[in-house]
């Protein structure tokens, strides 16, 4: 019989909870709270390239953006139903992540930085020029999101936003945690590990790591288009070196290569952004860029991470007592 | 036409020279450590804002201020070395990126809280400014002095690297550096005054620098992009690619403003993208 930990239960529980607490106890901060699912989940898709796979990404925000842009397009252009376009919009993100990922893993080290980067610049670049479609600077305007199901308006104080982000979340947090136990995930993070050894034993890496490269397109653009639906609007900054860079602090505050680092990350920034950035942005700025040295020099696995390193050192204690104390009574 | 052509390619090679000043110590720092430093743009900035400060506040003159800023870098580079850098030299590119983008957003929000985010002026002495015909091209006198600087720096340099006891050791420590240490030279140190002398002159290039590419606190994130491009273009430790891609960077940046403004920048990173697909390790990169 498969033994089911007590950690499991708790984790069920604390999704089945969250939702509620959030509406009972938080229902003014349920716009902030679908943005944190929604980062949650963009962070996660980044976790599973530089978590699991080892290819590290400047320029995720790339396929955040494609999925921003082919969501609000559609509803620009008449399609409102939010479930197909959210799908659609995965699969536009998809199809881009599969052209690139040809060109991302050809290549290691420095070069791989730099096309990763210079994939979302380009993309940057072109949605900044192409006014007539995007509307460049100004942002796509005129999204128009269907109510879900025809039932569900998304309402001034974003409750259905957050439902919605909340569940295509979980949905997303489930694959990914299959993912990462397959077999699949295991060579990608053998993959990660040693690439030569893992070739020698018959892996094909880089179809293996053009797959993880789509799949973290596909969650990243559903991301983007969860934010689109949610929030109506695409701004041009979805697509900035900035948001990039943003997601790798949450996933590396949090802790990258677990499940929870990139959750536990998106939703600690997000909330330190509502506070601190608008009482000073470079105080804001200037505590951002001290807390990612501070996590790199002490904290090498984030928080939890770190937390994770406490707890094996304190049971490592523990043991050591208890057999201590087991030789003692041999003695007695 | 001709005239149009040979003033875009001009300007581009002065910009080349810009961004090869300010790369070279990159490129030769990542070359040796393999250290991924995304903090490169803050030692340019901070070598404009010395000199920006000297000038306006000391009175000194533009030509004496640029020393200033490549010492003042130099000597600040070795503090923050010594102190942050040699840690994380075997830790991780994920590891390396984030801390030097940490330190790249505690030196943008402190520079904007001194001295608020707006441009710095320079005023340039007379005889660096306006234009010259020659040739029967008109050519500004800035523009010049910057490829003559650039083009003695790069004498410079190799001169140092190939014909000097401390460049034989550079290379060596670039080539093997196990072997390096095992034949007794001091790759630490050897590395720290490289580091040392690599960001001075992206000081001296980013004091030169203000009256072409502007200086304010975002200047370290607004052309990373264009150092970065230069360093992985040109191959790293490369002091010859880093001149080549440093050129072409800046006549394909200048000549795609000039010649078509509609697409911007698209053009740069195109061309980056088409290069690294043909040759990851860089033009004349020896290491992939």
């Amino acid at each position: 019989m498969i033994r089911r930990p007590f950690s499991l239960y708790a984790e069920i529980a604390a999704w089945l909870l969250m939702p509620g607490v959030v509406l009972a106890f938080f229902p003014s901060y349920c716009v902030l709270a679908s943005q944190i699912a929604i980062a949650g989940l963009f962070a996660l898709s980044l976790d599973l390239l530089i978590g699991y796979a080892g290819i590290v990404s400047l320029g995720h925000a790339a396929f955040f953006g494609v999925g921003a842009y082919a969501a609000g397009l559609l509803a620009q252009q008449g399609w409102s139903e939010p479930l197909s376009g959210l799908l659609l919009a995965a699969i536009v993100s998809g199809v881009v992540g599969y052209a690139c990922s040809f060109m991302v893993v050809r290549v290691q080290h420095l070069a791989q930085l730099m096309i990763t980067l210079g994939i979302s610049l380009l993309l940057y670049e072109g949605a900044s020029k192409l006014r007539v479609i995007t509307g460049g600077d100004d942002g796509l305007q005129g999204v128009v999101v269907a109510p879900i199901f025809g039932l569900f308006n998304f309402d001034l104080f974003g409750r259905v936003a957050f439902l919605y982000s909340f569940v295509v979340l979980l949905l997303c947090f489930l694959f990914v945690s299959r993912v990462v136990a397959s077999p699949f995930g295991l060579a990608l993070q053998g993959l990660r590990e040693n690439p030569r050894r893992m070739a020698a034993i018959g892996t094909a890496a880089p179809r293996r790591l053009r797959k993880a490269y789509v799949m973290a397109a596909i969650l990243a653009g559903i991301a983007g288009a969860l934010l689109t639906q949610t929030t109506q609007f695409v701004a041009l900054e979805v697509l900035s070196f900035k948001h990039s860079a943003e997601v790798l602090i949450m996933l590396v505050l949090g802790g990258s290569g677990r499940r929870y680092g990139g959750l536990l990350g998106a939703l600690l920034f997000s909330l330190a952004r509502d506070w601190l950035s608008d009482l000073n942005a470079e105080f804001w700025q200037f505590g951002l860029g001290a807390v990612m040295v501070i996590v790199v020099l002490f904290a090498p696995g984030g928080l939890i991470g770190g937390v994770a390193r406490i707890l094996s050192a304190w049971r490592h204690c523990g043991e050591a007592a208890g057999k201590d104390d087991s030789r003692k009574e041999a003695r007695a | 036409m001709l005239g149009i052509l040979l003033g875009v390619l001009f300007d581009g090679l002065a910009y080349g020279m810009l961004l090869f000043l300010i790369s070279i110590g990159l490129s030769v720092t990542m070359g040796l450590m393999g250290f991924v430093n995304l903090a490169h743009g803050v030692f340019a900035m901070f070598g404009g804002y010395v000199a920006v400060v000297l000038m306006q506040h000391a009175d000194w003159p533009f030509l004496a201020s640029l020393p200033a800023a490549f010492v003042a870098v130099a000597v600040a580079s070795i503090v923050v070395e010594r102190l942050l850098y040699r840690h994380l030299y075997r830790r991780s590119q994920l590891d390396q990126v984030l801390f030097t983008i940490g330190l790249t957003f505690m030196a943008i929000a402190a520079i904007t809280y001194i001295f608020g985010p707006s441009q710095q002026p320079v005023r340039l002495p007379a005889f660096l400014q306006g234009q010259m015909r020659l040739l029967g091209l008109d050519i500004g006198i800035y523009r010049l002095f910057l490829i003559g600087v650039g083009l003695l720096v790069m004498l410079g340099v190799v001169f140092g690297i190939e014909r000097t006891r401390f460049g034989a050791r550079v290379r060596a420590a670039v080539d093997n550096p196990v072997m390096a240490v095992g034949l007794g030279i001091p790759v630490g140190a050897v590395f720290a005054a490289t580091f040392a002398i690599g960001s001075g002159l992206a000081g001296l290039g980013g004091a030169l620098g203000i009256q072409i590419l502007g200086l304010d606190p975002a200047f370290p994130l607004k052309f990373l992009v264009f150092f970065l491009i230069v360093v992985s273009v040109g191959g790293l430790g490369s002091i010859g690619g880093t001149l080549l891609a440093a050129c072409i960077v800046g006549i394909c940046d200048v000549a795609g403003k000039y010649f078509l403004p509609e697409i911007g920048a698209f053009i740069i990173y195109a061309v980056m993208v088409a290069l690294l697909m043909w040759r990851p390790q860089g033009l004349l990169g020896k290491r992939a």
